[in-house]
């Protein structure tokens, strides 16, 4: 497939996703697909920033495994990127300011930008505009069009006035022209489809799913990864009528939320696993009372505050396990970013049709990367289904129960404000009127009829949720087993090992509860060999998977890093665990790089990088150790050697060159 | 305004009997609610009492109209999605001490920043009586509960200060050996647009010796006898917050009329949510598609 990977490496504050957004919809215009992942640090300004966007002809699901061209902002950049830009591709920097000061592969161009020079004809502009320039020798390295960029740009400033416009298109026009003038393209010949796509990321795709849906609620409280949700709801709210309410804490946003959804409007909240920690208790208030809410969990690395920008899946045993006692949820894993807006449609419906809470469960990478999503899969008009409502009740119907005990165990819902329907739900236990059984008036019958019919709906929603599918050659020798965000990433997987002759298939899971024991078991009693693939250290799906169906995966890739799968290591890893090896956990060279810049960062204060790095063994550390020499940055004079544990990764010394 | 057409109280009566010990104050709000509802002339189908956790967070079961008995701390906050979902219903909050001013008092703080027209009375006993008597925010200081059996060494929360410094805009003490003074204050609560707190006295006759009938009896005076008071003044609502002692005023303590948190949201301009469509605008939502392009 005819695809490229651009990386743009810099420092927070350099403006690196307006442009990366700027490429990815010239790319999306011209008919590309594209999917970017951003490696960012909790840091307003200042520390390291890497983005990666991948774009090609036909759907990208990853990041994937490459670097073809690198645009550097800063001296890191080059140090940490550049030896990782492919045979063929470039390095684009600022040659008024950076160096490539390490060796690169063979047959990579390096492109040194003479900003100042370049930018000088528009006058004083801000120092993020050498981004610009960058970005248009880029476009004709890569053989894309100028004027769909310069129309991007366009839209981009369309609110600053022309006189920005012309100056941002003029600095591209720069960029551009002296790439033409001075080097050659890098050969690629695209089949341009023009079929114009979002560009969006998870989040965006959940809030626009829930105004497809008709939500008019959302309670947030600002946590990392969820609070691309609150923003872009924020910011939409007039436009689609949704009253968008920061509260004080997520104790507060939960139940708002709830609050809502029993006085009948489509609300939902969202939040990250610390977050989700607080709204435990209100989750089983939902699930006691029966409102539809629909939640949100945006997983991060934990535990506790834990990596907050980085992904992981580890909050699995929390949304099984929120809220003491039994109560119908609903959980679903959306798979891709087109998932998450059919999700957040699904969950609205699924909420109101069986009067629970249902939580969705992203992670920091489903929902914080940007990808093109097909226009026709985001429609505006989506299947609504709000349950059995009561909207008027006369004394002949008898009398309004608002738990009746019917055969579903859903019971007609009449919202407040409603005439002959009047009733009070409660935490408490509580009988068909919601009058309380709980002290008192205490009665085992009445307890246990309530309580199977909660119970009674998930039957019911098992149901109405697809069952798990195996896709893939059905003889496979291996199959890869996961669930939520890594299905793109699985799928890429599977692929890279049929395409070299390991007959691979894939299990994935979206609906995590109720969940379909019976088929899953059917597939997985025929299946080979397994392989869990997750992104957390205990293999939590795993374990449910086999409390559920009996049946354990044979192997498991687990990654707790922060950093996403890539879909090339899940191929070897596999081939590796084919061939009996042991997933290696030790710590790798450009591993051990960045705990040299950790160390620089920590205790040289930036003035030092990593150098030439070695494995020694027999050191006397009981493992082989890497040794990395730390140079000045400028200079490059030798400033000492750190040894660091290939097995342990613990930093053993630091020698200083006196 | 709207002119008020009083309802029979009976139209509030709940079917069930309350559970309180024999004696307790919450009888006397809960007749105070239910009349306080009439006198405001709310519908018994538009009104919602929302409580907590707590032997006066049982309440709703014994009112005769829409209810949410919740979890304990979180009735403000189930409120307020209450309130924003349906600004046609009229949003009555009912809890103890412990459940506002202890647990729940984040959420009540910013409830009342955000001056949403909601009333909140609150049964101040003083104790925390459905866990059999242990220290609550408001217990005096060195007051001898079962968890504090040496003597409470904290300072008791100050609610009427507390909610004049967060904004407010209805701030009203009452005691519930006064049902029909209480029931006015009540009354004017939900009349007001904005946020009214009610602080009610209500001895625990089971486990608070301290704070009882006769400990109020003796003290109380009411605002409204005094007709210089000017409950539209910050400064001396502030001095009356701080009375207590051998004299502790009940009535109207301030009350001003401010913005609500509902007049600015514009997601009402096209009236309460749940009785907008649910289905999108295909215009707006093409703009919502266009814009990630």
């Amino acid at each position: 497939m005819n695809e490229v990977t651009v990386g743009i490496g810099g420092a927070a504050g350099d403006g690196i996703d307006k442009s990366a957004d700027t490429l990815a919809k010239s790319a999306s215009r011209s008919g590309l697909h594209a999917y970017g992942f951003n490696s960012y640090q909790s840091v307003i300004r200042g520390g390291h920033i890497w983005l990666k966007l991948r774009l090609g002809e036909e759907k990208v699901y990853s990041q994937g495994d490459h670097l073809n061209a690198l645009i550097a902002l800063n001296q890191d950049s080059i140090e940490r990127h550049a030896p990782e830009v492919e045979p063929g591709g470039a390095v684009l920097f600022n040659a008024d300011k950076l160096r490539v000061n390490i060796p690169v592969q063979d047959n990579v161009m390096t492109v040194p930008l003479p900003i100042a020079q370049l930018m000088k004809p528009f006058g004083a502009v801000p120092p993020v505009m050498q981004n610009t320039v960058a970005l248009g020798a880029l476009l004709f390295l890569l053989g894309m069009e100028f004027d769909i960029t310069a129309t991007v740009l366009a839209d981009t400033f369309a609110h600053k006035g022309k006189a920005i416009i012309d100056q941002n298109v003029g600095v591209l026009k720069a960029g551009y022209e002296h790439a033409r003038e001075h080097f050659v393209p890098l050969g690629y010949q695209w089949k341009f489809s023009r079929k114009r796509r979002p560009f969006l990321t998870g989040n965006e795709a959940f809030s626009i799913g829930a105004v497809a849906a008709g939500c008019r609620f959302y309670s947030a409280y600002p946590m990392t990864p969820a609070s691309g949700i609150l923003t872009w709801m924020a910011e939409h709210s007039e436009r689609c009528g949704i009253v968008v309410k920061q509260m004080e804490d997520e104790l507060a946003v939960a139940n708002v939320a709830i609050g809502a959804g029993f006085a009948g409007v489509r609300a939902m909240c969202a939040t990250s696993g610390g977050g989700f920690a607080l709204m435990t208790e209100a989750i089983g208030l939902a699930g006691m009372i029966e409102a539809p809410v629909v939640f949100i969990e945006v997983q991060r690395g934990g535990p506790s505050t834990g990596i907050p920008t980085k992904t992981e899946q580890a909050d699995l045993n929390q949304v099984y396990g929120a809220s003491q006692g039994d109560f119908p949820r609903i959980i679903i894993a959306p798979k891709d970013t087109r998932d998450c807006f059919d999700s957040a449609v699904e969950a609205f419906n699924l909420a109101e049709k069986y009067q629970l809470p249902v939580i969705i469960v992203s992670d920091l990478q489903l929902s914080e990367h940007p990808e093109t999503v097909e226009p026709e899969h985001m429609p505006a008009t989506v299947p609504i289904d709000r349950g059995e409502m009561v909207t008027e009740w006369s004394g002949e119907k008898g009398e309004y129960k608002r738990f009746a005990f019917t055969p579903s165990g859903v019971s007609p819902r009449a919202l407040p404000g409603t005439a002959n329907t009047l009733h009070v739900v409660a935490s408490d236990e509580h009988d068909e009127h919601g009058i309380l059984i709980s002290d008192v008036f205490c009665n085992a019958a009445v307890r246990r009829k309530i309580a199977e019919k909660r119970m009674k709906k998930m039957d019911l929603a098992l149901k109405d949720l697809p069952a798990p599918k195996l896709e893939g050659p059905a003889d496979a020798e291996v199959t890869l087993v996961g669930w939520g965000a890594t299905e793109g990433v699985i799928r890429e997987a599977a692929q890279q090992l049929n395409a070299s002759g390991v007959r691979t298939n894939q299990l994935h899971f979206k609906y995590l509860l109720p969940f379909h024991a019976k088929e899953a078991t059917e597939i997985l009693k025929n299946c080979k060999r397994t392989i869990g693939i997750e992104a957390n250290a205990t293999g939590q799906f795993a374990r449910l998977l086999r409390a559920e169906t009996g049946h354990g995966v044979h192997d498991q890739i687990l990654k707790y890093d922060g950093e996403p799968f890539e879909p090339g290591t899940i191929a070897k890893q596999v081939r590796g665990i084919l061939k009996g090896e042991k997933v290696s956990l030790d710590v790798n060279l450009a591993e051990a790089r960045e705990i040299a810049y950790h160390h620089v960062r920590v205790y040289m204060h930036e003035e030092a990088r990593p150098g030439k790095i070695t494995k020694a063994e027999g050191n006397g550390f009981g493992e082989p150790v890497w040794q990395i020499e730390i140079v000045h940055r400028d200079s490059g004079e030798k400033q000492g050697e750190l040894q660091v544990g290939v097995e342990t990764g613990s930093t053993y010394t630091w020698q200083p060159v006196h | 305004m709207a002119t008020i057409v009083e309802l029979p109280v009976q139209n509030f009566e709940g079917i069930v009997d309350p559970d309180w010990c024999p004696g307790c104050g919450d009888f006397g709000v809960l007749k105070a609610v239910k009349t306080g509802a009439a006198k405001a002339g709310v519908l018994p189908k538009d009104l919602v009492v929302v409580s907590g956790i707590g032997c006066s967070s049982n309440l709703p079961g014994y009112v005769h109209s829409y209810g949410f008995h919740s979890l304990h701390g979180r009735a403000v906050a189930v409120a307020t999605g209450i309130r924003l979902a349906n600004t046609d219903l009229k949003v009555v909050i009912t809890g103890g001490d412990g459940d506002g001013y202890g647990i729940g008092i984040g959420h009540f703080i910013h409830a009342m920043r955000r001056n949403l027209d909601l009333t909140y009375v609150v049964m101040d006993n003083q104790i925390y009586g459905l866990t059999t008597g242990q220290a609550s925010p408001t217990t005096t200081k060195e007051a001898r509960t079962k968890s504090t059996p040496n003597g409470n060494v904290e300072l008791p929360i100050n609610p009427l200060a507390l909610a004049l410094v967060s904004g407010a805009t209805y701030i009203a003490r009452g005691y519930s050996g006064e049902p029909n003074h209480l029931s006015d204050l009540i009354s004017a609560g939900i009349q007001h647009k904005g946020f009214a707190l009610i602080d009610v006295f209500s001895p625990c006759v089971t486990y608070n010796k301290l704070n009882t009938y006769a400990f109020f009896k003796k003290r109380i005076y009411k605002l409204e006898d005094d007709k210089t008071y000017d409950s539209n003044n910050a400064k001396t609502a502030m001095e009356k917050a701080d009375e207590w002692g051998d004299r502790i005023p009940i009535g109207v303590v301030y009350k001003n009329l401010q913005p609500t948190y509902e007049d600015s949201e514009v997601a009402f301009k096209n009236g309460p949510l749940t009785k907008q469509s649910v289905n999108v605008d295909k215009n707006v939502f093409g703009g919502l598609i266009e814009e990630m392009m």
